[in-house]
C-alpha cells in the first residue's frame, strides 16, 4: 500500500514536471476545432516543426459549440490559456475591435486571399486571423436520384424548383428523403441556414433601428417554407441534425439533396465514406425572386489573443498553417480535394485544383456573397447567416432553440416567431440598443 | 470512558474537515451573490456595474425560467417515482433464488456505474435515432414509416428514460440489500401461515422498505436536481432543459455572468427548499 | 404437487429475472457490438447485427485521434489523489463524530442569534464593497471580506452537535454546482479573481482552469461528505470497549489509531476509497467545465465524440467501451460494500 502511494504520488509529480520541462522551448497551445481539415493539420506538423526547432505544438481539439464558449471565456477574462485561437468571422471583427487580438504579420502574400473573407476578418485594414478554411453554402444533390424522378437541376435554382425535386425524389419506403436541412438548435447551426434562407426571401434579423424583423411576411414566408418542406421530404429526427448528421445521412444514401457548406464537398465525393460519391453533382444555392441567393460566407480563421507572450511564435505558426505551402504539402499528401478550400484566389487559379468536382462551385458561391449587403432591404450589420454584435451568439442560440422546437412539431410557425421576435426584443431592449 | 484528551483532539480532528466543507459551500455562495448584483458581461468587461435587482427580474421573467423549473421538478419527479417502484419490483424478483442470481444481479446493476456522457451519447445515436436507431429498427421491422422521433418529439421523456435507465439499478440495489436484511424468521412466519403474497408484502415487506426508500430518495433528489450531462450531450438544453442547464447557457451562449449567478442563486434556494424538507425526513429516520 | 409449482415457479422467475437482466444490460451489450463493426456497419446495426464483419480497426483510430490514454491517465490520478486527499480530511473527522461525539451545542447561542451574526455580518461586508465601489482591487480587502462570511457560519455548524454537523455535510452536496460555476471559474482562472497581477505579488503565471491543482482538490470536495458520512456508519460499529482496553493497557493515542483502530476499520476504509473511486470517476459537470486537455478526464474525452464529422458511431461505441469498462470491474466486484456508502449508512 505504501509502496503504491509512493508510485502515485512520484508519479503525479513527474506529470507536473513535465510540464515545466517543456518550458525550455516555446510551446504553443492552440485551441482548435475538431474539423477534419484541422484534425488533418495535426498529422503534418512535423513540416512545420522540422522549419521551426525550439517551437512545440500542443493542440487542444474540442468540438465546435465547445471551443467557442471555451474560447470566449478564455480570452473575456484573459486567461491566456490558449497561444493560438481557432475563431470566425463573427469573433474576428468584435474581438479585433476591442483590441483582444494581435494583428497579424507574416502572412503568406495577404493579397492572395479572396477579398470577401478578408474583409470579414480585419477591422480597419488589418487582418486580426487569417483564414484557415473558408465556405459558403450550396446545394449538393443525387445525379441518379434526379435523373429516376426524371429531373436536370438547374444551374440556378429557386426555392419552388428545388422543392419540387424534393417532393418528387422522396421515397419513403426505400427511406430517401428528397431534402435534408440542418435543424439543430444553434446560431451556428440551424440559424446559420435560416438566416440565409431568411435572406433570400427578403427577410432581415433587424432594422435600421435594430427592432427585430419576425413579425414580417418575409419571416414567415421562409420559416413556413422550410417547415413545409421538411415535414414533406426531410427525415426523420431533423431538429438534431446539424452538419455532422446530415452529412452521415447524405453519406449512406439517405438524402436526395442536401444544402450546406461548401467544406462538406470533400466528404460526399470521398468513396472510402460515401457510398454514392460518384453521382453527387453540385449547384448554387437557390433564391426566391428578392436578389439574394442563401448563401453565407464563413472562415475558420487563426488568431493571437492579446496578452500573450508567445506571439511571434504563433505568427510564425500561423503564417505557415495558412500558406500556399502547406496546400501543396496537402495536395501532395493527399490530393487536391484535401486542400483546405476558400481562402486564396491562387488556389482557384490552379488547373489541378478546378478539376475537383466541388471546386467551381465553391468560388461561385463565395464569390455571391456579400457580408457588406446581406439582405435585400438595408440593414445596421455586417454578416450574412450571423449579426456582428457580441449578443449575438446568446440571442442565436436561443431564436435557433425556437425554431428547432418548431421543426420537431412542439410548436406552431406563428408561434415561433411570436417567441423569436418576443425574445429577441427583450435582449435588444436590455442590452440598450433599442432605446 | 472517553478521556478528556480523545474528547478534545476529537474536536479539533473535525476542523479540517469542516473547514474546507465551509469553504467550500460558503466562498462560492458569497461571490455568486456579489456577481448577480452587477451588470458583467464576458463580452463587454469593461461595462461592469452595479445592476441592482435587475438579473432576478430578466431572469424570472425570461419565459425560459419556468419553463425549465417546471422541467427540474418533472425530471426529479417522474425519475423518482419510476425507480422507486421499478426497483422495488426488481428487489422483489431478485431476492428469490433462481438460477444464475449473481449473475443477473450484475448484469442489472451495470448501468449505474456508466459515465453520464456515455449513457447519453449511447442511448441517444444507437438506439433512439430515429433513422438508424435500434428502436427505429424495431419500428419500421413492424412496418412504421416514420419512426419515433424521440429526441425531436419526446425530449424530456427521452431524458428521462436515460436518467431512469442509470438510476433504477441504484434503486434495485439499495432495495435488495435492505430487503435480505429482512429476517427469515418473520419470512418463515409468513410462509407458515399461508399469508397471501400482497398482504404479505403490504404489512411486512412495505414497512421494512419505508426506510431505504426515504433514503433512495434523498439521494436521487440530490443528485437528479442537477443532471446536466443527460441535457447537454443530447443537444436538448432549449427544449428540456432545468435549472441547471439554463444557468450553464446564461454563463456560455450569453456569457452573462450576472444573470447566471442569479439564477445559481435562484436554484441553490430551491435547492434549499427540498433539502429542508428531506433532511429533516432523513435525519428523524437515519438516527433511529 | 407443491414441489412441482414451486419448480415451476422456479423456472418462470429464473427467465423472467434474466429477461429483464439482459434488456437492463442491453444497451452497454450494444455499444460493445457496435465497437466492433465498420462504421458504415454500425449505422445499419439493428438489420445486420451478426452478419457484417468484426473488426477492431475503431480502437486503433480512437486512440490516434484523441490519445485515450491520456485520459486514462488523467482520470486515474484525479480519481485517485482525490481519494487519498478525501481519506486525509474524512479520517479524523469520521473518527472524530465516531469516538468522540458532541451530544450537544458546545455554544451557548441560539440559532436565530447565530443568523443574526450571520446576516449582520454580510451586511457590513456589502457595506464595505460598496464604498469600495464594488471591485476590491485590494486583495486584503477582498480576503477580509470573504472571512467575515465565512467564519461566522462555520463557527455555527462546528459547534453543533455531530448529528446536525453530519446532516449540514449532507446539505453541502444540494449545492448545485450551477450556482457556484462562475464563482469557481473566476477563482480558477488566470487573471480571474486570485490569479492575477495584485501590484505587492504577482500570481498571474498560475491558473487551476485544466490542472490537477484544480481537479483533484474539486473532486475531493465533491465527495468528502459521502466520505465522511460512509466512514462514520464503519467506525460507529468498532466496539470503544476494544478502544478503552488497549487505553487500559497504557496504549497512546497514536498507538490506539494505528495499532488497535485502523486494522478493524480497513475493510470500511477499502470499500469507501472504492465509492470515491466510481464516483470521481464518473464526474461530468465539473469536467466538461473546467478542463480542455491536460487535466481532462474520460467524460470529456467522451464528450468529443458527441458530434465529430460524418459517421462516428462505430468510433463512438469504441471510445465508450474503453471509458466505461474499467470502472465497470471495479463497479461490479465492490458492489454489495458500495451500499452502505450510497445510502448513507442507512442500509447495510
Amino acid at each position: 500500500m505504501k509502496k503504491l502511494m509512493t508510485g502515485v504520488v512520484g508519479g503525479f509529480a513527474l506529470a507536473l514536471m513535465a510540464g515545466t520541462a517543456m518550458a525550455e522551448d516555446t510551446t504553443l497551445t492552440i485551441a482548435t476545432v475538431n474539423n477534419g481539415d484541422m484534425i488533418r493539420m495535426q498529422k503534418y506538423t512535423d513540416d512545420f516543426t522540422a522549419a521551426n526547432p525550439g517551437i512545440k505544438l500542443n493542440w487542444v481539439t474540442l468540438e465546435e459549440n465547445d471551443l467557442r464558449q471555451k474560447v470566449t471565456k478564455d480570452i473575456s477574462t484573459k486567461g491566456g490559456q490558449y497561444d493560438v485561437l481557432t475563431i470566425g468571422m463573427y469573433e474576428t471583427p468584435i474581438w479585433g475591435k476591442k483590441g483582444w487580438l494581435v494583428p497579424l504579420a507574416g502572412i503568406d502574400d495577404p493579397k492572395d486571399i479572396l477579398p470577401a473573407v478578408a474583409g470579414g476578418l480585419s477591422v480597419d485594414g488589418k487582418l486580426y486571423a487569417a483564414p484557415f478554411y473558408g465556405e459558403s453554402s450550396f446545394v449538393m444533390y443525387r445525379k441518379d436520384l434526379m435523373a429516376k424522378a426524371g429531373l436536370k437541376m438547374s444551374d440556378t435554382p429557386t426555392w419552388p424548383e428545388i422543392i419540387a425535386a424534393a417532393d418528387k425524389m422522396t421515397d419513403r419506403a426505400a427511406g430517401i428523403n428528397g431534402i435534408c436541412l440542418r435543424g439543430k438548435a444553434g446560431w451556428g447551426e440551424n440559424m446559420a441556414f435560416l438566416g440565409t434562407m431568411a435572406n433570400s426571401f427578403g427577410a432581415r434579423w433587424f432594422d435600421e433601428k435594430w427592432h427585430p424583423q419576425f413579425d414580417t411576411p418575409e419571416w414567415k414566408a421562409a420559416i413556413t417554407t422550410y417547415l413545409k418542406v421538411m415535414k414533406d421530404d426531410g427525415p426523420a429526427g431533423a431538429s438534431g441534425n446539424g452538419f455532422s448528421e446530415n452529412l452521415a445521412l447524405f453519406q449512406s444514401g439517405k438524402c436526395g439533396m442536401w444544402a450546406d457548406a461548401t467544406a462538406a464537398g470533400s466528404f460526399v465525393i470521398d468513396a472510402k465514406a460515401s457510398k454514392n460519391a460518384a453521382d453527387v453533382g453540385f449547384t448554387i444555392a437557390p433564391d426566391a425572386g428578392f436578389g439574394k441567393r442563401a448563401n453565407w460566407l464563413w472562415a475558420w480563421a487563426l488568431a493571437i489573443p492579446a496578452g500573450s507572450k508567445k506571439v511571434d511564435a504563433a505568427q510564425k505558426f500561423i503564417g505557415w498553417a495558412t500558406s500556399k505551402h502547406y496546400g501543396e504539402l496537402i495536395a501532395a499528401k493527399e490530393g487536391w480535394a484535401n486542400v483546405p478550400p476558400g481562402t486564396r484566389t491562387s488556389l482557384y487559379k490552379n488547373p489541378e485544383y478546378l478539376k475537383v468536382p466541388f471546386a467551381a462551385m465553391t468560388l461561385a458561391s463565395m464569390n455571391a456573397a456579400d457580408p457588406m449587403h446581406p439582405t435585400a432591404k438595408p440593414v445596421p450589420y455586417t454578416g450574412i447567416q450571423f449579426v456582428a454584435i457580441p449578443e449575438f451568439a446568446g440571442i442565436g442560440t436561443k431564436v435557433g432553440e425556437i425554431f428547432s422546437s418548431a421543426l420537431a412539431g412542439q410548436i406552431s410557425a406563428d408561434d415561433a416567431l411570436k417567441q423569436a421576435q418576443d425574445y429577441t426584443t427583450a435582449e435588444m431592449t436590455k442590452a440598450g440598443y433599442i432605446k | 470512558m472517553a478521556t478528556t484528551q480523545s474528547q478534545a483532539i476529537g474536536k479539533w480532528a473535525l476542523a479540517p474537515s469542516l473547514l474546507v466543507l465551509s469553504g467550500w459551500a460558503f466562498i462560492p455562495l458569497v461571490l455568486t451573490i456579489y456577481f448577480a448584483f452587477l451588470r458583467y458581461n464576458l463580452q463587454d468587461p469593461d461595462n461592469t456595474s452595479w445592476f441592482g435587482l435587475s438579473n432576478f427580474y430578466y431572469f424570472i421573467t425570461d419565459p425560459y425560467f419556468t419553463k425549465d423549473l417546471l422541467h427540474t421538478l418533472l425530471l426529479v419527479f417522474s425519475t423518482i417515482v419510476t425507480t422507486v417502484v421499478g426497483g422495488t419490483l426488481l428487489a422483489l424478483l431478485l431476492d428469490q433464488p433462481f438460477l444464475g442470481r449473481g449473475v443477473v444481479r450484475l448484469l442489472m446493476i451495470s448501468p449505474f456505474f456508466i459515465m453520464p456522457t456515455v449513457s447519453s451519447l449511447v442511448w441517444k445515436n444507437l438506439l433512439m435515432h430515429p433513422v438508424f436507431g435500434l428502436f427505429a429498427g424495431i419500428q419500421t421491422y413492424f412496418g412504421a414509416l416514420r419512426p419515433i422521433d424521440w429526441f425531436g418529439t419526446f425530449p424530456l421523456i427521452s431524458v428521462i428514460i436515460i436518467v431512469s435507465w442509470q438510476w433504477l439499478p441504484y434503486a434495485a440495489l439499495i432495495l435488495l440489500t435492505a430487503l435480505q436484511s429482512l429476517d427469515e424468521e418473520q419470512k418463515d412466519a409468513a410462509a407458515m401461515d399461508g399469508t397471501p403474497p400482497l398482504s404479505y408484502f403490504r404489512y411486512i415487506v412495505l414497512p421494512h422498505l419505508a426506510r431505504p426508500i426515504t433514503v433512495v430518495i434523498l439521494i436521487e433528489t440530490i443528485f437528479l436536481l442537477n443532471i446536466f450531462a443527460e441535457i447537454k450531450l443530447p443537444g436538448v438544453g432549449g427544449v428540456a432543459g432545468n435549472l441547471t442547464y439554463l444557468v450553464f447557457s446564461q454563463l456560455n451562449d450569453a456569457n452573462d455572468v450576472g444573470a447566471a449567478a442569479a439564477g445559481g442563486l435562484i436554484a441553490v434556494v430551491l435547492a434549499n427548499l427540498v433539502s429542508i424538507f428531506l433532511v429533516r425526513i432523513v435525519g428523524k429516520n437515519l438516527e433511529a | 404437487m407443491a414441489r412441482k409449482q414451486s419448480t415451476r415457479r422456479t423456472v418462470a422467475i429464473t427467465i423472467l429475472a434474466w429477461f429483464i437482466g439482459l434488456l437492463m444490460f442491453f444497451p452497454i451489450l450494444w455499444t460493445a457490438v457496435a465497437a466492433f463493426k465498420s462504421e458504415s456497419d454500425a449505422y445499419t446495426l439493428p438489420q445486420n447485427m451478426l452478419s457484417t464483419p468484426w473488426t477492431l480497426e475503431n480502437f486503433g483510430i480512437v486512440q490516434e485521434r484523441s490519445d485515450y490514454f491520456r485520459y486514462v491517465f488523467n482520470t486515474v490520478i484525479i480519481a485517485v489523489l482525490s481519494t487519498l486527499l478525501g481519506l486525509l480530511f474524512a479520517v479524523p473527522a469520521a473518527w472524530s463524530m465516531a469516538f468522540a461525539p458532541r451530544t450537544t451545542p458546545s455554544s451557548t447561542i441560539s440559532g436565530w442569534g447565530w443568523l443574526a451574526i450571520v446576516f449582520s455580518c454580510g451586511l457590513i461586508a456589502a457595506g464595505v464593497l460598496y464604498a469600495n465601489g464594488w471591485h476590491p482591487q485590494n486583495a486584503v480587502v477582498g480576503f477580509l471580506l470573504l472571512l467575515l462570511c465565512i467564519v461566522p457560519p462555520t463557527a455555527w455548524v462546528w459547534t453543533r452537535a455531530t448529528t446536525d454537523t453530519l446532516l449540514w455535510m449532507l446539505s453541502t452536496k444540494m449545492m448545485p454546482p450551477a450556482g457556484a460555476l462562475i464563482a469557481i471559474y473566476l477563482m480558477f482562472n488566470r487573471n480571474g479573481l486570485i490569479f492575477k497581477d495584485w501590484g505587492w505579488i504577482n500570481l498571474s503565471e498560475y491558473n487551476l482552469i485544466d490542472s490537477f491543482w484544480g481537479m483533484v482538490p474539486l473532486a475531493m470536495l465533491l465527495n468528502l461528505p459521502i466520505i465522511i458520512w460512509m466512514l462514520y456508519t464503519y467506525f460507529k460499529e468498532i466496539p470503544v470497549e476494544i478502544l478503552e482496553a488497549a487505553r487500559m493497557d497504557g496504549a497512546s493515542l497514536w498507538n490506539e489509531i494505528v495499532r488497535v483502530l485502523t486494522p478493524m476499520a480497513l475493510p470500511g476504509i477499502a470499500s469507501t476509497c472504492l465509492l470515491n473511486l466510481i464516483l470521481a470517476w464518473n464526474e461530468a459537470f465539473w469536467s466538461l467545465n473546467l478542463t480542455n486537455k491536460y487535466a481532462a478526464p474520460l467524460s470529456f474525452f467522451i464528450s468529443e465524440y458527441s458530434s465529430p464529422e460524418g459517421q462516428f458511431w462505430a468510433k463512438l461505441s469504441a471510445a465508450s467501451l474503453m471509458a466505461i469498462v474499467p470502472i465497470l470491474i471495479v463497479g461490479w466486484f465492490s458492489q454489495k460494500q458500495l451500499v452502505r456508502g450510497l445510502t448513507f449508512g442507512a442500509v447495510k
